[in-house]
């Protein structure tokens, strides 16, 4: 076929096309794992026992603004990688931010405890459950987030495929906060931080061949 | 090669709004661009004219069909470049080359030259659509080939207007999965 042909195929009666497409997928898919992913938790493990005191909702707070915060800048990123060329453009290290964030909260927090707890601070109660629960409530989120970044066409697909497995790490640690009652920063910076990375590696190991287009 | 960049871009943000006249010309300029970075890139690993149209026109359709990636806020270069480069990438990965054996590139090169020696591409688009489902073929046959508006190729081929919309796009990205799949030598 002459090219020609194929130009004039495509350039009869062309669609409008929407501009903000790529950004609003990628919101409503964060939405879409954001309830699935409560919703699991809600349903498969409950709300941790003592919701409703106070030092419950600090704890809660500060696990919320960790996960918040890795899920907003990875976001960020997410939506320049979905374009051709976005990899370009997007030097990614500020998402280390929280994680170092965290890591130096949790420092100082040992810091100020005797060293005859630190063991305890760190691996805590429930270090398996959190292992385990993060990375399997993230997987729906991760498949949609997939799903969505499909729809554009991203050009670094290793990159797209960590920032969609970090997107869905940090969701899916955002709802695990509810349910989990190991309240010390260094349980927080190394169980919750750790599933995220795992997420994110898994997420970069299956991204060339989930995202190819 | 800053003008190529504000001519090309003028005519995207057109075509974007549903401009016919203006996406046929960007899509004409940008298939000439096209095919002289890839008979660039092909002929260092001897390659054919024909293989680089292959290239060009998956390149062509690859746009059309992603071209709502495109951030008018950017340059449009880069975003021409990404896709074509890793279209480039995709076809050498299937013919199992690899790409540190062709020669590395920046943006600007896909606007440096142009080639309008038209060859043709090693498939026949017509016969690819007859392996598109009913509605698919029947809907880009209307709109696409024929010219019809959305509301009579809806009538021609019995679905609604936006079953029309819809089945011309998947159409298009089910052909471009086609050409991709008959290209693999």
């Amino acid at each position: 076929m002459k090219t020609d042909d194929l130009v004039a195929l495509l350039s009869t009666n062309p669609e409008p096309v929407d501009r903000s497409s790529v950004v609003r997928t990628l919101f409503v898919a964060l939405a879409a794992g954001t309830i699935v992913a409560v919703g699991v938790v809600l349903v498969g493990l409950g709300v941790r026992s003592d919701f409703m005191t106070a030092r419950a909702f600090i704890f809660l707070a500060v696990k919320l603004c960790f996960a918040v915060g890795v899920v907003g800048l990875a976001l960020v990123y997410l939506t320049r990688l979905a374009r051709p060329g976005g990899e370009r453009a997007a030097p990614s290290f500020v998402v280390t931010m929280p994680f170092l964030a965290i890591v130096l909260l949790a420092a100082i927090s040992l810091g100020f405890a005797p060293s005859s707890h630190w063991s305890k601070m760190i691996v805590g109660d429930e270090w398996l459950e959190c292992v385990l629960s993060v990375p399997i409530i993230a997987i729906v989120p991760f498949a949609i987030a997939i799903w969505a970044v499909r729809r554009a066409a991203p050009t670094d697909l290793s990159r797209t495929g960590a920032f969609a497995g970090l997107v869905a790490g940090g969701v899916s640690a955002m709802a695990y906060a509810l349910h989990c009652t190991d309240d010390s920063l260094p349980f927080v910076a190394v169980w919750y931080g750790g599933t995220i990375v795992l997420c994110t590696l898994a997420g970069a190991a299956l991204g060339p061949r989930l995202l190819r287009w | 090669m800053m003008t190529h960049e504000i001519e090309l871009k003028a005519l995207m943000l057109a075509s974007l709004n549903g401009d016919a006249a203006s996406y046929r010309m960007f899509l004409g300029r940008l298939s000439g661009r096209l095919r002289a970075y890839y008979k660039g890139k092909l002929t260092g690993i001897g390659r054919g004219a024909s293989e680089a149209e292959d290239l060009v026109q998956e390149a062509v359709l690859a746009i059309h069909i992603k071209r709502h990636t495109y951030n008018p806020a950017e340059p449009l270069t880069p975003w021409v470049h990404a896709i074509a480069r890793y279209k480039l990438i995709d076809f050498l990965r299937r013919t199992r080359t690899s790409i540190s054996d062709v020669p590395i590139d920046e943006a600007d090169m896909i606007m440096a030259r142009d080639d309008n020696v038209d060859a043709e591409s090693t498939y026949d688009v017509k016969r690819l659509m007859e392996r598109l489902p009913k509605n698919m073929r029947c809907a880009i046959e209307a709109v696409k080939l024929d010219g019809r508006s959305i509301a009579e190729a809806a009538e021609k081929c019995g679905i609604s207007e936006s079953g029309v919309k819809v089945n011309v796009h998947r159409g298009l990205k089910t052909l471009a999965a086609l050409i991709a799949r008959e290209t693999r030598t």
